[in-house]
């Protein structure tokens, strides 16, 4: 169906992707893995005439073609969903499913029978969407089962689909490989770009693993298994499970009663939540985004104003919930946010001034008499932090936004232990991180607690709440809706307390 | 108060809106595409000046009023290239090209007709005082039209919005916003060359005092959207009516006249008063004044 012949593309001096060989074959399930940077979006926008090759040959049903954009790849019956959805939020889901293959003549817009079609189109694949919806109003399931039928109304053969799950919660997962397994049958044929390696093994038919612009490996899937994909795509041994002993917890380090968030237009994301921290417990909260964790966190690290909260913040026996970021950041309290770009780095600026971001203003940082910055002791810090948390590269000049998304993490997570926090607050600590460096962090944040320091978590990957947290609440629409033990509990459980709430 | 609400009043109002409506619906086309577009002002003035200058030798108003579309889209096609070609920034390129049009009429006129800034009188008969009003009314329903139910307008909303999406879904992102400059070129030109052959009889130095701008206030203030833009141009249109019948009717408590400058400001006050009351509820196309790079 779509063959790259040794594809190379250079983004400046950086090989993207090197001699890049990819089959797929029809009417099956292909998945490509790798690490962050490995290639395999490069590889595929090449093929969906995004990016355009250096080098190399990509041939379309045994034949080359020149595809030079996505018209071109469209024309060929190559649909991508990208990993951002590629939808206009205004617009209705027909207009966005239209756009760029309208219907009818040039001069009016048929919706009725672009409507008509998308219809059947719903009922062949079992995608429910309403054509007359803004797309703004729809859940990211409902967003993405557009974006499948922009290119099924496209008479794609070939789905290319980068790394469609991220988004998804556990039950949504679900629903969208039934459906690509639904297209398979009607003999679709699917390329899913993706690094959990547990969806390749349960989706696919075969699996391509590239490294460092290359391909690695060529797998049918049912002969392989996790480790050895893990393996290849790190390119040596990785624990997958995260190793730790159990809890020696101390007394609460944070308590909240009763906490609630009220926003601009009076509505409350976060309603009467009651929690407890320990010293020496990672405490997780587990829950579908969008439900009141992020306030919740942001409450907690003194980012939302006094007057938005009600009920109790404690640290130890100090009441802090009418105190700033400021205070409760010299209390011991450190916080990982959910979004670095916009809470956790100054893109624009180096690395050494992005790791005494919290610290700028006290000694050592400060020196000649609390007024000029101490240039020396910048650089010695963030040296000390660039090394101990293995960010690359190590230069303390670069710009933040040089940085690869998981070197940005672990720049923010040492900046944030270099501090010694009592207490930490951590969201989505690997997103978009890649495989080693996921456990790189795990492995930290569990050395934290074992010192003694208390540890809220939240994350939406339910395997990373679960194998971390000693004990685990579940939050739904800003209530928190039980506990669990997540030794013992099951991600179908978990799930549907996330979802339903009870 | 009788002596200014007048059937007069009404005509006035339709007089002075008809150049506010043919800017902003300008303006939505452009700016609906993502392009940021505060050069309407320098657009009209070319538009007045080149159908003053045309009409005036060639002596036909039809004609006058073609070279001032004509001269709104060239302008209209440096902004478009400057800000699309060359992703440069569309607010300070929108200021250039109005300071370029404040000069370079004076510096045409100098030349073709030894005056310093203004064309020579045209002949009463050969000026085209309805035709520009009758386009200005049509092209709102037509207008809506092509920007909701053609494929033209779906394409061109698209890029405003989200040009990723649309590049992704095959649509030639800088080719639709060329399209959207060069058309409000085209409008803001008819619009200038109305204030110079139809509402007047010659052009006249910097004589669109600032309506661009109005009808840009005007465009955001209708939200974008080609009915509600009309009717916020009317609403400024209405102002600078009752504003020219104030003069000497209306007058202080001490019986002496208001001082014109003053009167004079009211619609200018209106705009900054509407625009910072009401900016914030209007929500502008989300890729707007934002370049679109293809990646490579």
């Amino acid at each position: 169906m779509l063959e790259l012949r040794n594809i190379t593309k250079r983004f400046g001096n950086v090989l993207a992707n090197d001699k890049v060989n990819i089959v797929v074959k029809p009417g099956t399930i292909h998945a490509i893995v790798g690490e962050n940077g490995a290639g395999k979006s490069t590889a595929m926008r090449i093929a969906y005439g995004f990016y355009k090759a250096d080098e190399g040959e990509i041939l379309v049903d045994g034949h080359v073609h020149d595809i030079e954009t996505p018209h071109d790849a469209i024309a060929l019956g190559i649909g991508m969903v990208h990993q951002h959805f590629m939808l206009v939020d205004t617009m209705t889901v027909a207009e966005n499913i239209v756009l760029g293959a309208e219907p009818g003549s040039g001069i009016a817009l048929d919706l009725v029978q672009a409507s008509f079609e998308i219809r059947r189109l719903s009922e062949e694949f079992k995608l429910a969407v309403n054509p007359g919806s803004v797309i703004e109003r729809l859940s990211v399931g409902q967003q993405q089962r557009v974006e499948l039928m922009k290119a099924l109304y496209r008479h794609a053969r070939l789905l290319i689909l980068d790394e469609p799950t991220a988004v998804l919660t556990p039950q949504e997962v679900e629903e969208f490989f039934s459906i690509l397994r639904r297209m398979r049958e009607q003999g679709k044929t699917v390329v899913i770009i993706t690094h959990k390696l547990t969806e390749v093994l349960a989706i696919s038919d075969e699996v391509t693993v590239m490294r460092d612009g290359r391909v690695v490996g060529r797998l049918q899937t049912k002969e392989t298994n996790a480790t050895e994909l893990a393996r290849l795509m790190v390119g040596r041994e990785v624990l997958l499970r995260v190793e730790k002993t159990p809890a020696k917890t101390g007394s609460a380090e944070l308590s909240v009663r009763n906490l609630s968030v009220t926003v601009r237009g009076g509505a409350k994301p976060v309603k009467d939540v009651s929690l407890e921290v320990r010293k020496g417990e990672i405490l997780g909260i587990a829950g579908v985004e969008g439900n009141g964790q992020t306030e919740l966190m942001e409450a907690l690290a003194g980012l939302l104003s006094p007057s938005q909260l009600s009920g109790e913040i404690r640290i130890e026996d100090r009441d802090i919930t009418q105190e700033g970021a400021r205070l409760r950041r010299e209390l011991g309290i450190a916080h990982i946010p959910e979004d670095r770009h916009r809470r956790g780095l100054l893109l624009e600026f180096d690395l050494a001034e992005n790791s005494i971001l919290g610290v700028h203003y006290r000694h050592p940082i400060v020196a000649y008499a609390g007024t000029f910055l101490d240039n020396g002791a910048i650089r010695r810090r963030a040296k000390e932090i660039l090394e101990g948390f293995d960010v690359r590269p190590a230069n303390p000049d670069l710009p933040a936004r040089a940085l690869s998304g998981g070197n940005q993490q672990k720049l923010i997570i040492g900046r944030e232990f270099k501090v010694d926090p009592k207490l930490l607050l951590v969201v989505q600590p690997t997103r978009g991180v890649d495989i080693g460096a996921i456990e790189f962090i795990h492995r930290k944040l569990v050395g934290l607690r074992d010192s003694g320091c208390a540890v809220l978590l939240v994350s939406a990957e339910l395997e990373e709440v679960m194998s971390l947290s000693d004990r685990l609440l579940i939050i739904h629409e800003g209530r928190i809706v039980g506990e669990v033990d997540p030794k013992v509990a099951t991600i179908e459980e978990i799930g549907l307390l996330m979802t339903r709430g009870h | 108060m009788a002596e200014i609400f007048t059937i007069s009043l009404i005509w006035s109002t339709i007089r002075l809106t008809t150049p506010l409506i043919l800017a902003a619906l300008g303006g939505m086309f452009s700016e609906r595409s993502g392009v940021i577009n505060i050069a309407l002002e320098g657009m009209m003035l070319a538009g007045a000046f080149t159908a003053a200058a045309v009409t005036y030798a060639v002596g036909s108003p039809f004609v006058g009023l073609l070279a001032g579309m004509g001269a709104g889209m060239v302008i209209a096609g440096i902004h478009a290239i400057a800000c699309i070609r060359y992703r440069a920034d569309q607010v300070v390129t929108g200021t250039a090209i109005n300071i370029l049009m404040i000069g370079v009429p004076g510096f045409l006129s100098g030349a073709f007709f030894l005056s310093s800034g203004s064309t020579p009188q045209i002949p009463k008969e050969q000026l085209i005082p309805r035709t520009p009003i009758m386009i200005a009314f049509a092209l709102v329903p037509i207008a809506w039209y092509v920007l909701y139910k053609t494929p033209f307008g779906l394409r061109l909303r698209s890029v405003g919005e989200n040009p990723e999406a649309a590049d992704a879904a095959g649509v030639p992102v800088a080719r639709m916003r060329y399209a959207g400059v060069l058309l409000s070129g085209i409008l803001a030109g008819i619009g200038g060359a109305y204030l110079s052959i139809g509402q007047s009889s010659l052009f006249t130095r910097n004589m669109t005092s600032g309506r661009g701008f109005i009808a840009l206030a005007a465009l955001i203030f209708g939200k974008w959207r080609p009915v509600q833009t009309m009717l916020a141009c009317l609403l400024f249109g209405l102002t600078e009516a009752v504003t020219i019948q104030m003069q000497g009717v209306v007058k202080l408590p001490s019986g002496e006249d208001i001082p014109v400058q003053f009167i004079h400001m009211v619609p200018y006050l209106l705009t900054i008063i509407v625009l910072a009351g009401f900016i914030g509820s209007s929500r502008p196309p989300k890729a707007l004044g934002i370049p679109y790079q293809k990646e490579r």
